[in-house]
């Protein structure tokens, strides 16, 4: 046995104070007015210079364009992700306050609520897609990923977007819902109109809300409990009513959250993990050359394009956070996209690396709202880039590569591949 | 501050600073502890801070409670009458000492 002994942690500095001066008497440091539209369209583009921008300019930004405050570095956005109690959940996690406007949508129970009412819809969540039922799922599911795989090579040219990213998450996760065959078109829409409605009333938001009846309509039948297949994780949902932890008004509304927020995301992480292998080939390389790392470059895929970019919370007291002081009642938006590039945080933030050890980034996010179906979405990104690293030489790239534009949602409308056979 | 020794798999041994009232899961990550995965960063949710605990600290390091004994039931590697999430382990000067074991796999 080999001992070696490390120094201690590093000093982990308190971002968030309440009512008492600065430690060293300061009084409120000022917050930077910035002229940034983060939900405009030459923003999307290419986000990463005003990433920069926003974390550079302090703390604390206030954005005059939509009167919100904002964080853009790690420790910021991490200290208000795991403050439920001082930012909440349950005004809304777009930029609508639902204290002063009516939600699009019934608000949902666990994404849009707060403890202790989403301590129990979120204990009814985790134990569907708990560790235990992935280990269910992974063989199927590993199957799909090189049966699609096998599929792609056949045909050597496609898109990576529409036949990959798309079509692998289409066959595995409306099938363990156990969503009914018809009206599956619905589902990639209905979620783009989540997404999309999380930002400000622009016209992304409007022209969503405006097509959204038939999509709302699906869905809403879709969670009805005769409406889904024995087994899946909706009807385990729906079993929950029977054991009391739930109600049955309560469960076709948790079934909600899997349709909103399941597939969507799977797409564009597997796409961004997808897109980052045919840019970055040595990291595809080294993928290939060591299997084991499957997981972790879908993880560092999340990490480096942060399929879902930000998140709005709401102040339920006054607070400063490192030193700029926000009143009670205020939104609060968090760039996780730009936390998890934060230099201060990440070592060459702007490298894809499948190595790196990617624990504490906030693609996910992070404290209780953390992503409930992180598990799901590991699993489908690990067995695919899994199966690619087995199967495929190389990924070149033959085409224009075309972006989606989404208020929340970051990833790409058109990605056309070649494969070589390994 | 408490010092806590985590065995590998291939027995070898690290043995590292916490900080007192963190988890032995996050003090592992803070030294880059391979062999802990901690990829939900904590929240009990995915079952990648899997350790066995060794025999004499057993008594000391609390109760499993009853979501985490759910999540052991999807560990990677085979669950023991000693196997905890290290997410669940908040150190304390009592645990000053601990030694934990890592499993083959978290995932």
């Amino acid at each position: 046995m080999v001992a070696t002994v490390t120094t201690a942690p590093p000093h982990t500095t308190q971002v968030l104070s309440f009512g008492s001066p600065m430690p060293n008497g300061a009084g409120p440091q000022p917050v930077v007015h910035l002229d940034v539209d983060p939900f405009a369209m030459d923003f999307f583009a290419d986000p990463h210079p005003t990433h920069q921008v926003l974390r550079e300019a302090g703390p604390v930004v206030y954005l005059d364009k939509w009167n919100v405050y904002a964080v853009a570095r790690y420790a910021e956005v991490h200290a208000v992700l795991n403050d439920p109690a001082t930012f909440c959940s349950s005004r809304g996690v777009g930029l609508s306050d639902f204290a002063k406007e009516k939600p699009w949508r019934p608000p949902s129970l666990i994404l849009e609520a707060d403890p202790p009412a989403h301590t129990r819809t979120r204990a009814v969540l985790n134990k569907v897609l708990s560790p235990a039922v992935m280990k269910q799922l992974r063989a199927g599911f590993a199957a799909a990923a090189d049966a699609k795989v096998d599929e792609l090579l056949e045909r050597g040219s496609f898109d990576a977007i529409a036949d990959l990213a798309e079509a692998y998450p289409l066959s595995v996760f409306p099938d363990a819902v156990g969503l009914q065959q018809e009206g599956r078109e619905n589902l990639l829409p209905y979620a783009g109109l989540v997404f999309n409605a999380f930002g400000p009333p622009n016209k992304l938001r409007q022209d969503a809300i405006e097509r959204s009846a038939p999509h709302q309509a699906y869905v809403q039948s879709q969670c009805q409990r005769e409406n889904l297949a024995p087994g899946g994780f909706g009807a385990c949902i729906h079993a929950r009513v029977d054991t009391g932890d739930i109600t049955a008004d309560e469960a076709p509304l948790l079934v909600r959250s899997l349709l909103s927020a399941g597939l969507d995301t799977t797409v564009n992480g597997i796409g961004a993990a997808v897109y980052c292998l045919a840019r970055y080939p040595q990291e595809f390389a080294r993928l290939r050359s060591d299997l084991s790392l499957a997981r972790n470059a879908f993880e560092e895929a999340v990490r480096y394009e942060s399929p879902v970019q930000t998140f709005f919370r709401t102040t339920t007291r006054d607070v400063e956070i490192s030193g700029c002081r926000v009143g009670e009642g205020e939104k609060v938006l968090m760039f996780l996209a730009a936390a998890n590039r934060d230099p201060r945080r990440w070592v060459d933030p702007q490298r894809y690396d499948v190595t790196r050890k990617t624990s504490g980034h906030v693609g996910f996010g992070s404290g209780i709202h953390m992503c409930v179906g992180q598990l799901v979405a590991r699993l489908e990104g690990e067995v695919m880039l899994s199966a690619l690293a087995r199967k495929v030489a190389a990924i070149e790239i033959t085409g224009e590569v075309k972006r989606r534009y989404n208020n929340t949602l970051r990833g790409l409308e058109s990605l056309p591949v070649s494969f070589t056979p390994a | 501050m408490p010092s806590i020794t985590f065995i590998h798999h291939d027995d070898r041994a690290e043995t590292v600073s916490a900080n007192d009232g963190d988890s032995a899961m996050y003090t592992a990550l803070l030294h880059g502890i391979d062999g802990i995965t901690g990829e939900c960063g904590g929240g009990a949710v995915c079952a990648t801070c899997h350790v066995y605990v060794d025999g004499n600290w057993l008594g000391k390091v609390g109760a499993v409670g009853a979501d985490e004994d759910e999540l052991l039931e999807g560990v990677a590697s085979e669950r023991l009458p000693n196997s905890r999430l290290s997410c669940q382990i908040r150190i304390t000067e009592a645990l000053n000492g601990l030694v934990l074991r890592l499993p083959e796999r978290q995932v």
